[in-house]
């Protein structure tokens, strides 16, 4: 169980996550809703450790591998779409294996070549293939069609002991079979 | 092929241009011709003297420069990761950037024999060229993407191969090509003044002594041309491993 206490949390002159009591459990996958600006990414960035909490507590993170799946894509430019998935793991068929799974077909690509939604692809291939025992996935299926999604939510689904998402609408976490959490209802402060 | 046509075009236009100009002139004394600049190269690349001169000029320039780009990236990678290093230091490159040329050869010339005047000033106009390049890039670096790194884990030495040299590369790049500009300049401007044994600086001088002005001429064409073909090996060298290689 991972358990957040009385969390603040933000960024110099912003607070964006303010006495956040939470419990995510260790298994399954979590889909964490909530309006824009009430502090989804803050929160996966903590569960990350990319960002510490300006008071209160975080418990079960400890050991944890985590991969993350940031909100901006985030691929080397200099690199293929598949270099850029086996520079995680060293191993080029599960790279190109999760390439395939993500329907990217030529990974011979540059970044720049790639359309938005072919370049989050790839930076879902990546996060797959680095794996763990946490998988945080920042709007995983933005800029995909609803048919892709489907298919891509089927094939990530249960691959990890947990996943967290930060999800818009309920039914990207119903695609993922995830547990809604709203954020906004997490929270005593302002 | 193409470009490689028009560059001779340009090339002959120029020379002709010059060989005109010489012409209306007519006193190769003030502007000789292409045709007595080349009997006066011609002439100097028959004896022993001309390769050594430039041999060694070219040993001078390129030690400089050499210590100079490693100097600079040890200085801009130190100055990047130590804020203190950062503010003791940027000083010190602010004035040697400000500082013209001929002062710090006089200066030199009181510190260090004259042999090795030519070397260290190429050296220390190259050094903030590179220095101050590279550490704008690497103080310019992409904070997601190395985030990213971090996250996934990079071995220190993936995170160099990966994602700080490609990030710095082109300003390396664009930095160590136009050092190198600045170390034929400064380097030979040292050895005019310095004048060492076996050096172009010193038969430029000579030549300026002696009003031989062909010989000026054909001195600094064999400075140009050793100068373009430095840049030429030094480009091709930097843009092997390119930018986009599996």
């Amino acid at each position: 169980m991972i358990r957040l206490s009385h969390v603040t949390a933000g960024y110099p002159g912003k607070r964006v996550l303010s006495d956040l009591n939470l419990e995510l459990p260790d298994r399954g996958a979590v889909a964490l809703m909530a309006p824009s600006g009430f502090g989804k990414t803050t929160l996966l960035r903590l569960l990350a450790g990319l960002l510490g909490p300006e008071s209160g507590s975080i418990a079960g993170l400890a050991g944890k591998r985590t991969a993350f799946m940031f909100q901006e894509d985030r691929l080397l430019p200099w690199l293929t779409a598949e270099k850029n998935v086996e520079i995680v793991c060293d191993d080029p068929e599960k790279a190109r294996y999760w390439l395939e799974q993500m329907e990217i077909l030529d990974g011979g690509q540059y970044p720049d070549a790639l359309s938005g939604g072919m370049q989050r692809r790839v930076a879902l291939a990546r996060c797959m293939a680095f794996g763990g025992d946490m998988l945080l996935l920042d709007e995983p299926f933005k800029g995909l069609d609803a048919d892709l999604r489907k298919r891509i939510a089927e094939r990530i689904k249960e691959k990890a002991p947990l996943m967290i998402l930060a999800v818009h609408d309920a039914e990207e976490a119903a695609l993922m079979g995830a547990q809604i959490i709203r954020l906004d209802e997490q929270m005593t402060g302002p | 092929m193409k470009k490689q046509v028009s560059r001779l075009l340009v090339l002959l236009l120029w020379i002709g241009i010059w060989w005109i100009a010489a012409g209306i002139v007519h006193l190769p004394l003030l502007l000789p011709g292409p045709l007595e600049t080349g009997e006066a190269w011609i002439r100097l690349a028959q004896t022993g003297d001309f390769w050594r001169s430039a041999g060694t000029t070219l040993l001078r320039v390129a030690t400089g420069y050499g210590c100079a780009v490693l100097a600079g990236v040890l200085l801009a990678v130190l100055c990047h990761a130590v804020g203190a290093a950062n503010a003791f230091l940027s000083p010190l490159r602010s004035v040697i950037r400000a500082t013209p040329v001929s002062s710090f050869i006089i200066l030199v010339l009181l510190w260090l024999s004259r042999q090795a005047v030519p070397a260290f000033i190429s050296f220390l106009m190259v050094l903030p060229i590179v220095w101050m390049g590279l550490q704008e890039a690497l103080d310019s670096l992409d904070a997601g993407l190395l985030e990213m790194t971090k996250m996934y884990r990079f071995s220190r030495w993936k995170r160099l191969r990966y994602f700080y040299y490609p990030s710095v590369r082109p300003a390396l790049l664009a930095a160590c090509v136009t050092g190198l500009g600045f170390a034929w300049k400064s380097g030979i401007a040292a050895e005019v003044i310095a004048l060492p044994q076996f050096s172009i600086g010193g038969k430029l001088y000579d030549a300026k002594i002696y009003l031989e002005s062909a010989d000026l001429f054909a001195w600094t064409l064999t400075v140009i041309a050793l100068s373009m073909a430095l840049e030429a090996a030094l480009k091709r060298a930097l843009r092997k491993g390119g930018e986009k290689k599996k």
